[in-house]
């Protein structure tokens, strides 16, 4: 553990002086948590790799806003989860301006979810249903969720990548897993 | 304790983040407390369903490319400085000897060139007001450091 912390720091003080290797080794590194963190903030396979890339790009044009003992993880995941949601926000905005035209046109349609089930291995319904809950949650309590269950990081870990403290961190699981049962019993219910 | 303080325990009593004293004082509160532990229960049935849900890990050929694409981002950022930089001093080189050249053509009449001479006046005017008005905002802005 501790000659993996000495050689991100090595690799981020050589990325601080222009070396794209030490930039690739760290981008390797980290490349698929960059990706299944995007995929589950956004939902689908090619904006999850499209902003996950970018993250890295936007990371490697910043890094000297990174001191050189900072760990690299926890200061890239505000980058990628700063483009996820704007991503999001945009998409939103992008699905209420195409809805509104629709209205005006009297036709029927019903918001597009963009949580694609597709992504998810062996499907079901049980977890499609899921799935599909979990693109309901707000952004707060969804990365809290795809944090702990889809990269099964600690809560230590989830308090240093979110910035906060451990308690932060039970209590907006404890919400998140709350809202995500309220869904699915709304749902369960609905059909 | 009040049942909402045993309710970040749950958590952590599901998801095994939990010591030895916090757990037995959670597991006495779970004896006496029947909302406590129909509520665990259900998360306990929500946490299986969630953790059965795993996501397909992209063919080998992605993250084989994954690094070449990151790097063709750094490329043709670099390309566009460059281009964007020439494009600017070429414009500007351009426009100077363009001006340069109805100014001393004698058969441009006076008024043009006057209008010419104040157009650009005024240009160079908006120009310099609206970078003085980026600095002074730029210099007083407390968050520049916050990324958006």
């Amino acid at each position: 553990m501790s000659s993996f912390c000495e050689d991100e720091t090595i690799a981020i003080w050589s990325c601080r002086s222009g070396s794209r290797e030490a930039f690739e080794a760290i981008v390797k590194r980290h490349m698929k948590d960059a990706y299944f963190i995007a995929l589950g903030l956004v939902g689908n396979h090619e904006d999850a790799l499209e902003l996950s890339q970018e993250a890295f790009f936007r990371a490697y044009r910043n890094i000297k806003q990174l001191s050189s003992e900072g760990k690299f993880f926890p200061w890239f995941y505000q980058i990628l989860r700063n483009l996820c949601f704007s991503h999001l926000r945009k998409r939103r905005l992008r699905q209420a301006d195409s809805l509104d035209e629709f209205k005006e046109n009297n036709i029927q349609v019903q918001a597009q979810d963009l949580f694609d089930p597709g992504v998810v291995a062996e499907r079901n319904e049980d977890k499609d249903r899921i799935w599909k809950a979990i693109g309901q949650l707000d952004e707060k309590h969804r990365e809290v969720i795809i944090l702990r269950h889809f990269r099964n990081l600690s809560y230590e870990e989830i308090s240093k990548i979110l910035f906060c403290n451990t308690g932060t961190v039970t209590s907006r699981l404890y919400y998140a897993r709350k809202r995500l049962k309220e869904i699915l019993d709304r749902e369960k219910g609905g059909r | 304790m009040t049942c909402r303080n045993y309710k970040d325990l749950m958590m952590a009593y599901l998801d095994n983040e939990i010591d030895d004293e916090q757990k037995r004082a959670f597991e006495e509160h779970l004896a006496s407390c029947t909302q406590c532990t129909r509520e665990l229960k259900e998360f306990e049935k929500l946490k299986q369903l969630t953790d059965n849900v795993k996501l397909i890990e992209p063919e080998d050929r992605i993250w084989e490319q994954y690094w070449g694409n990151v790097y063709n981002r750094v490329e043709r950022s670099l390309g566009w400085i460059l281009f964007s930089v020439a494009a600017i001093l070429l414009t500007i080189y351009g426009g100077f000897e363009l001006i340069e050249n109805i100014i001393r053509d004698q058969t441009v009449g006076m008024l043009l060139k006057v209008a010419l001479l104040v157009l650009i006046a005024g240009l160079a005017i908006l120009f310099v007001s609206v970078l003085r008005e980026r600095v002074y905002f730029w210099k007083k802005d407390r968050y520049r450091d916050v990324r958006r």
